[in-house]
């Protein structure tokens, strides 16, 4: 079936129709990973986003039940040159037309996927409707008052409290979409204390934790303001760890500023310095946003930067026990360069007790 | 951290010939390296003993030395130059062996030269299998259960315990050189006994084999910060089991998980952290296509084939940041020379498939086994990039150059599901076209597998191909059914023969609804960042981004694969032309698809375009770019062949004109041009049949020379002294090319001469003329020859030049020009004349210092030899003498005749540059791997003709204190003579072998009856000869110039190795 994609700018580019037909909207987003694309879908950072892939063929290896970074697909859309009509791994349970077409999300293929990326890399990120119908001045409009979700991280936080057992240390963290991929890490360290977006700092302060993360997430983090009015609340009183969306959300409560960028960092191949040591690492990136370096307070410093862009890559404020990233040291997809920084994290919690 | 200021000059050791597990890779490795030192400020001192590479030229390093590669040579050279650094790890296996040579004989140490990059120690942990085996121990990596042995016997001790099949790999070898899957303990000997012998160190790693497993390739950096990369990682369709140089591998992977992915990533990352590696690497995997495990099959702590294919693949420039990791620089440090915005500490993203298939030269060598295993056979390769698999596949299938327009091969239409599941479970250069004859008669995908273990995603895109292929002979041929093939990377001759539609039909409905190709570009990012990279490649797809100047465009067509008798030689004019044309102020295109070269390097053409040399693609480009012109004359054969095509499009050729090219090679035109400009040729009949052969010989009298017509490296080609053979020639030539006829000429046995000549038109100028050692008979390919003649009197060399001029006027040629002579008894005659770009042309642009691509560009532009200030006629010569010697790649290569032939056998080349005949001889004689032996035995075996005319050599060899032994005829025919000589059975081929292994035969002179036919003991003779490494002769001219060398050496008189001027 003939499927449209609407730009922001009016341009329209015609594919076929894949998965769950419907018409959509979004904001158009582009990722350079060649690997990954299952746990890209499932990865809530991505709710509210039509998903273009620079990889031209998507689906290779099928679909599994493990490889998720949450229980359902979260991105809106998703827009691919090729997906593989016969797909070829061990693990594979699906094809991944069938899956997109089950969790009811609409995707286009035989696009020239690298002339959309140019485009969003020359106008940056922009909103656009997918369609499988004729393309009316009804969905123009709608495409035109579309505005991103403000409550998105609502959408993919949760409601409640849980625990997940675990030994060593109490670790609380504020589920503001959060990856499996972070949680799987937190478990070799201790007990998790799950929050939602919404969680009151008296309630976090009251399940007796060693350390607070504040997750990865969608969106704009300036939209996220209880979490934000929360973590103020929270620094100083106990350490605070963030990722991603987390780490804006801390710069912000630090009394910092964020901003977004034109096309923002997707992909696995994002390289980034850590100006204490000097060393380089390849990292999982995902975010439309990053921390304005000059906003930040004289007592936070930054520990990384992207050596792509010299974006924030991360901070850390030792009078509050804050450090933040701004990748995902916890892969899924992309390297495991990173993933030391959890064990980093720990090890500086376990100094400051001694200490104390 | 900057670069290491102590770092004023640096040796760089580069690859010698090229041979079959050593090519083209690292002249563009090489290259870029001295590049990258310059770029520093660095003074560069390079050694290499292969004339016809770029590296070799005096702009790409400071001194040039063009000398053998051995340990006396580069401490003679240390000694004068005095480095500060020496670079090991991009000269291939050759360069890091002499590394770790020079280190051993404590030259290194003596002279304080810090070697670079890679530690020695290092490189010694990740080639030496026990050691290797022990560090992944250490850092919890895994590895097949394997042991080292240094005999047969331990060998057979370890099979039984772990049980077959077994993968045997020598340690410190080429291409897997000696190795082999052993399935049962006969085998397993066989192969130990080579593979002990092949190893510089005797050993031997046996292994417990992962046959069908996925093989997996990560290409990784690091440099002094501990920064580690991945370039690109390869997938080989063909699973573990045949050498990645034989496999047909595709980047990035196909098939992988992002966790599968990730997980031989951090694998890899952490063996080169624990290697310590300054530099480039490249790590194999096995991955278990059945469950979450792998074991790490080896590492090669250097650039490789695998890295410049990597390099091509992703735009990412290995060496050149390898030699700047090297001097002490990080890699967040060094900008991404494609975007040139952002650093090189990033890992490239592709947003296009790329596949690479080697290029094996089966067919020239019909007898040679064509299985392919666990020891590379393929001579070069190529590689192709496009957005959809199906494509990339077909581009590089079409890049072969195999006649295949697609994946039909007629021949195999006929086979049966049997004979095909058959043929499919043994590995050979043709399996992939069976697979799909298979698909197309309707064999499941599943079984394919099941025999192949080749992934069912490759053979279900396979099968993509034949459901194209099946929908074009049955619907009729739509607008969409059109662009579905064209995105699937379908050729004009395939739809048309597929569709029965003919061309002016194709041709309309492309012109009506804009069917062509667009381009995109090859940036490292995925168009994440804007690029300047001029790296382009050709997809049917939506948005052109090709950005076309305004400039005035000449295209150069490159040579395509490396493959015997098309070697690096034409890169080497390409990549000049390329510059040439830079410089006269033209913007410069190349069009080529050979992943290891100079040429395809995207920064040596203004503009590159990754594309077969199908006359669709390259007239695509044209139909792109309206150059001025295009010049096919730099690009060997594979060029000269579009000529015609692309003419006939309209397309404007430079230089010698299609007319007067098809004048020098069409055979009946050309025997006119020489009759009417009275010069004298062997004379030739061409003919179709027997019968006419028959007829033809009667005319010409034995013994002649048989050949088909239009061919490269005089394939199949013969010479003939009786009817039996031809008979048997004339039968197997016309299944070898049915559409051309059979040419025989009479064979005139004298000296042959190689004349190059630039010609515009009216005047021209020889910058050298080169004498063959071995007469007529012997491929000009193989046979030794020197710079300038030795033999020849003046009034002949004047002869030379005089029909030399004659033919390049009247041709004319405007550009470049390579005749071959032969002279016999002062007169001459012309034997071949190619109106292009020559073997020669490097090792003559460098010993005569002419810039002869550069001249005769500006005479294609429409210059004057006149004004050009190199003057006309023949070039002084000067006191240098040049002696080119012939490298073999036999070892690689079962059941090939070793002896020399009209037929092209080698794969590359070596030169020897002094400034006299017998110290230039002596360094041939060394470069090209000869040994000198002072006593021992002779075997002798000679052809009856040859038994009168061996006589004085058979003196010299006894004054020169060596034994004589010799089989029946041979022994009886000299004993006669009243000379005292052994005898030895031909019949005793083990007892001949042990007298070598105990080191008592030294040499072996074998003149053949008959060739080609391995039964023969003389050709068994011959070959083991060539696997046990001593020097053998199969022409009595090729003993006498070794004699000659060996006398010199007798002298012990210190050869100078100086660079090449001083020789002049």
């Amino acid at each position: 079936m003939e499927a449209m994609i609407l730009l922001e700018s009016g341009m329209i580019i015609t594919g076929t129709a894949f998965g769950a037909a419907k018409t959509i909207v979004g904001e158009i987003v582009f990722n350079t990973g060649m690997t990954g694309y299952q746990e890209l879908l499932t990865d809530p950072s991505y709710a509210g986003q039509i998903v273009v892939m620079t990889y031209p063929l998507i689906g290779n290896y099928g679909v599994n039940a493990v490889d998720v970074q949450s229980d359902h697909i979260q991105v809106s859309g998703f827009i691919v040159k090729e997906f593989a009509e016969h797909e070829s791994n061990w693990k594979s349970d699906k094809r991944l037309n069938e899956y997109l077409k089950e969790q009811g999300i609409f995707a286009i293929a035989n696009i020239d996927t690298r002339m959309l990326t140019r485009i969003i890399r020359n106008h940056g990120t922009m909103k656009c409707l997918m369609t499988t119908e004729e393309i009316t001045e009804e969905m123009k409009a709608k495409l035109k008052s579309h505005s991103f979700p403000k409550d998105i991280v609502k959408q993919v936080s949760r409601e409640d409290i849980a625990v997940l057992d675990g030994s060593w240390k109490k670790i609380g963290l504020i589920d503001l979409g959060v990856k499996r991929g972070i949680i799987e890490q937190l478990q070799q360290y201790g007990e998790i204390h799950l929050f939602p977006w919404n969680v009151s700092a008296e309630t976090i302060l009251s399940h007796g934790l060693d350390a607070v993360l504040l997750s990865n997430g969608p969106g704009d983090p300036k939209d996220v303001l209880k979490t934000i009015e929360t973590t103020k609340t929270l620094i100083g009183k106990i350490p605070l760890f963030g990722i991603c969306l987390g780490e804006q959300i801390l710069a912000l409560a630090l009394g910092g500023d964020t901003y977004k960028l034109k096309f923002g960092h997707r992909g696995s191949n994002h390289p980034v310095q850590d100006v204490r040591t000097n060393k380089v690492m390849i990292t999982s990136q995902n975010h439309g946003y990053a921390i304005s370096s000059e906003s930040l307070p004289e007592n936070v410093q930054v520990t990384h930067i992207n050596v792509n862009d010299a974006t924030v890559e991360g901070f850390c404020s030792p009078d509050h026990q804050i450090h933040a990233v701004q990748f995902h040291p916890e892969a899924g997809p992309g390297p495991k360069d990173a993933d030391y920084i959890f064990e980093e994290w720990f090890s500086l919690l376990e100094g400051s007790e001694q200490s104390a | 951290m900057p670069k290491n200021p102590m770092l004023k000059k640096v040796l760089v050791i580069g690859s010698g010939p090229i041979i079959i597990g050593q090519a083209a890779e690292f002249d563009y490795a090489g290259t870029q390296a001295c590049k990258a030192l310059k770029e520093e400020g660095i003074e560069v001192v390079l050694v290499n003993s292969n004339p016809a590479t770029i590296m070799t030229d005096d702009h790409i390093a400071d001194q040039v030395y063009i000398q053998p590669l051995t340990v006396e040579t580069l401490t003679y050279i240390i000694n004068q130059q005095k480095p500060d650094g020496l670079l090991p790890t991009l000269g291939g296996q050759t360069g890091l062996n002499l590394a770790v040579e020079l280190q051993e004989a404590g030259v290194l140490e003596e002279y304080e030269v810090k070697l670079l990059g890679t530690s020695l120690d290092s490189i010694q942990k990740a080639e030496d299998r026990d050691k290797f085996k022990k560090l992944m121990e250490k850092i919890s990596e895994p590895v097949a259960p394997s042991k080292i042995v240094y005999s047969v016997e331990e060998g057979e001790n370890f099979a039984k315990e772990i049980g077959f099949p077994i993968i045997v790999r020598p340690a410190y070898t080429l291409g897997g050189l000696g190795g082999g899957i052993a399935r049962n303990i006969e085998e397993l000997k066989t192969i130990l006994q080579s593979g002990l012998m092949n190893s510089r160190i005797h050993q031997v790693l046996l292994e417990k084999s992962v046959e069908g497993w996925k093989e997996i390739e990560y290409e990784v950096m690091r440099d002094s910060n501990d920064t580690c990369i991945i370039i690109c990682n390869m997938e080989n369709i063909d699973p573990v089991g045949i050498h990645t140089g034989d496999s047909i591998v595709v980047a990035p992977s196909q098939t992988l998980r992002d966790e599968e992915y990730h997980l031989l990533r951090s694998s890899a990352i952490k063996i080169i952290r624990a290697l310590q590696i300054e530099g480039g690497c490249n790590v194999q995997f096995a991955l278990n296509p059945e469950r979450l495990e792998y074991i790490v099959i080896e590492v090669n702590p250097r650039v490789s084939r695998s890295s410049a294919l990597a390099s091509k693949a992703a735009g990412y420039p290995i060496a050149k940041i390898a030699a700047k990791i090297a001097i002490g620089l990080h890699l967040h440090e060094i900008p991404n020379y494609v975007t040139q915005k952002t650093k090189a500490s990033f890992e490239p993203a592709l947003d296009y498939v790329v596949t690479k298939i080697p290029k094996w030269p089966f067919d020239k060598f019909p007898d040679a086994n064509r299985t392919l295993g666990t020891q590379m056979k393929a001579t070069g390769e190529v590689m192709a990039i496009d957005r959809t698999f199906e494509s990339s596949f077909l581009k590089a299938i079409i890049s072969l150059e195999g006649n295949d327009t697609g994946l039909r091969r007629r021949e195999l239409s006929s086979l049966t599901n049997e004979e095909i599941i058959r043929r499919i479970g043994i590995c050979d250069d043709e399996r992939i076209f069976v697979i799909a004859e298979g698909l197309r008669k309707g064999i499941l995908v599943e079984e394919i597998h099941a025999v192949t273990k080749i992934d069912p995603w490759f053979l279900y895109k396979i099968e993509q191909i034949i459901q194209i292929e099946k929908a074009l002979e049955k619907e009729p041929l739509t607008v969409e059914l059109l662009r579905e093939a064209e995105k699937k990377g379908f050729t004009n001759e395939e739809i048309q023969e597929l569709s029965g539609e003919s061309m002016a039909m194709v041709d309309t409905l492309r012109r009506a609804h804009n069917i062509y190709p667009i381009y995109k570009m090859v940036d490292t990012c995925a168009a994440e960042f804007e690029s300047a990279t001029p790296y382009y490649y050709s997809t049917y797809e939506q948005e052109d981004e090709n950005i076309i100047s305004k400039k005035e465009k000449i295209i150069v067509i490159g040579s395509g694969p490396i493959r015997i008798g098309q070697g690096i030689e034409f890169d080497y004019c390409s990549v000049h032309a390329a510059l040439a044309i830079k410089e006269a102020g033209y913007e410069s295109i190349i069009i080529n698809n050979n992943p290891e070269t100079v040429s395809t390097d995207f920064d040596i053409a203004d503009k590159l375009y990754f594309e077969p040399l199908y006359s669709e693609d390259v007239y695509n480009v044209i139909r792109k770019e309206m150059p001025k012109g295009v010049i096919v004359q730099f690009g060997g054969q594979t060029a000269i062949n579009l000529a015609q095509r692309l003419q006939k499009k309209g397309v404007q050729i430079l230089g010698t004109s299609v007319d007067s090219i098809d004048a020098a090679e069409n055979r009946e035109r050309f025997e006119r041009l020489l009759y009417e400009l009275g010069i004298s040729q062997p004379r030739g009949i061409a003919v179709t049949g027997i019968e006419e052969a028959i007829l033809a010989v009667k005319k010409i009298g034995y013994p002649v020379l048989v050949r088909p017509s239009y061919v490269i490296g005089g394939r199949a080609m013969q010479v003939i002294y009786n009817e039996d053979k031809l008979r048997q020639y004339v039968k197997e030539a016309t299944s070898i090319s049915s559409e051309h006829p059979i040419l025989i000429d009479q064979y005139i046995e004298g000296i042959e001469v190689e004349v190059d000549a630039i010609s515009d038109g009216e005047d021209i100028l020889i910058p050298g003329i080169v004498e063959h050692i071995e007469r007529t008979g012997v491929h000009s390919g193989d046979s030794i020859c020197v710079y300038p003649p030795q033999t020849l009197p003046e009034d002949v060399i004047d002869t030379l030049v005089e029909k030399t001029q004659k033919i390049a006027k009247a041709l004319p040629v405007i550009g470049l020009m390579n005749i071959q002579f032969v002279v016999r008894d002062g007169d001459v005659y012309v034997i071949e004349v190619n109106p292009r770009g020559s073997r020669t042309v490097p090792i003559l642009s460098k010993v005569t210092q002419v810039p002869m691509v550069h001249l005769a560009v500006k005479v294609i532009l429409g210059e004057k030899l006149n004004n050009l200030g190199y003057g006309i006629g023949l070039f002084p010569t000067t006191n240098l003498v040049a002696v080119k010697a012939p490298v073999f790649s036999f070892l690689k290569l079962n059941d090939v005749d070793v002896a020399l032939m009209p037929e092209m056998k080698s794969t590359g080349e070596v030169l020897g540059i002094d400034s006299n005949y017998e110290d230039a001889l002596v360094k041939a004689f060394v470069a090209a791997g000869y040994s000198f032996p002072k006593e021992g035995t002779v075997l002798l075996s000679l052809n009856e003709k040859d038994h009168k005319e061996a006589i004085g050599l058979i003196q010299q060899l006894k004054k020169l204190g060596f034994n004589l032994a010799a089989t029946k005829g041979t022994a009886a025919y000299y004993r006669k003579q009243g000379l005292e000589i052994g005898l030895i059975e031909k019949e005793k081929l083990e007892l001949i072998q042990e007298q070598i292994n105990m080191k008592e035969i030294k040499m072996v002179i074998n003149t053949p009856t008959q060739g080609r036919d391995p039964r023969r003991k003389g050709f068994q003779i011959r070959s083991m000869a060539d696997k046990c490494q001593i020097p053998y002769f199969t022409s009595l001219d090729t003993v006498n110039a070794y004699l000659r060398a060996l006398q010199r050496v007798n002298q012990q008189i210190p050869l100078t190795y100086d660079v090449l001027d001083q020789y002049m």
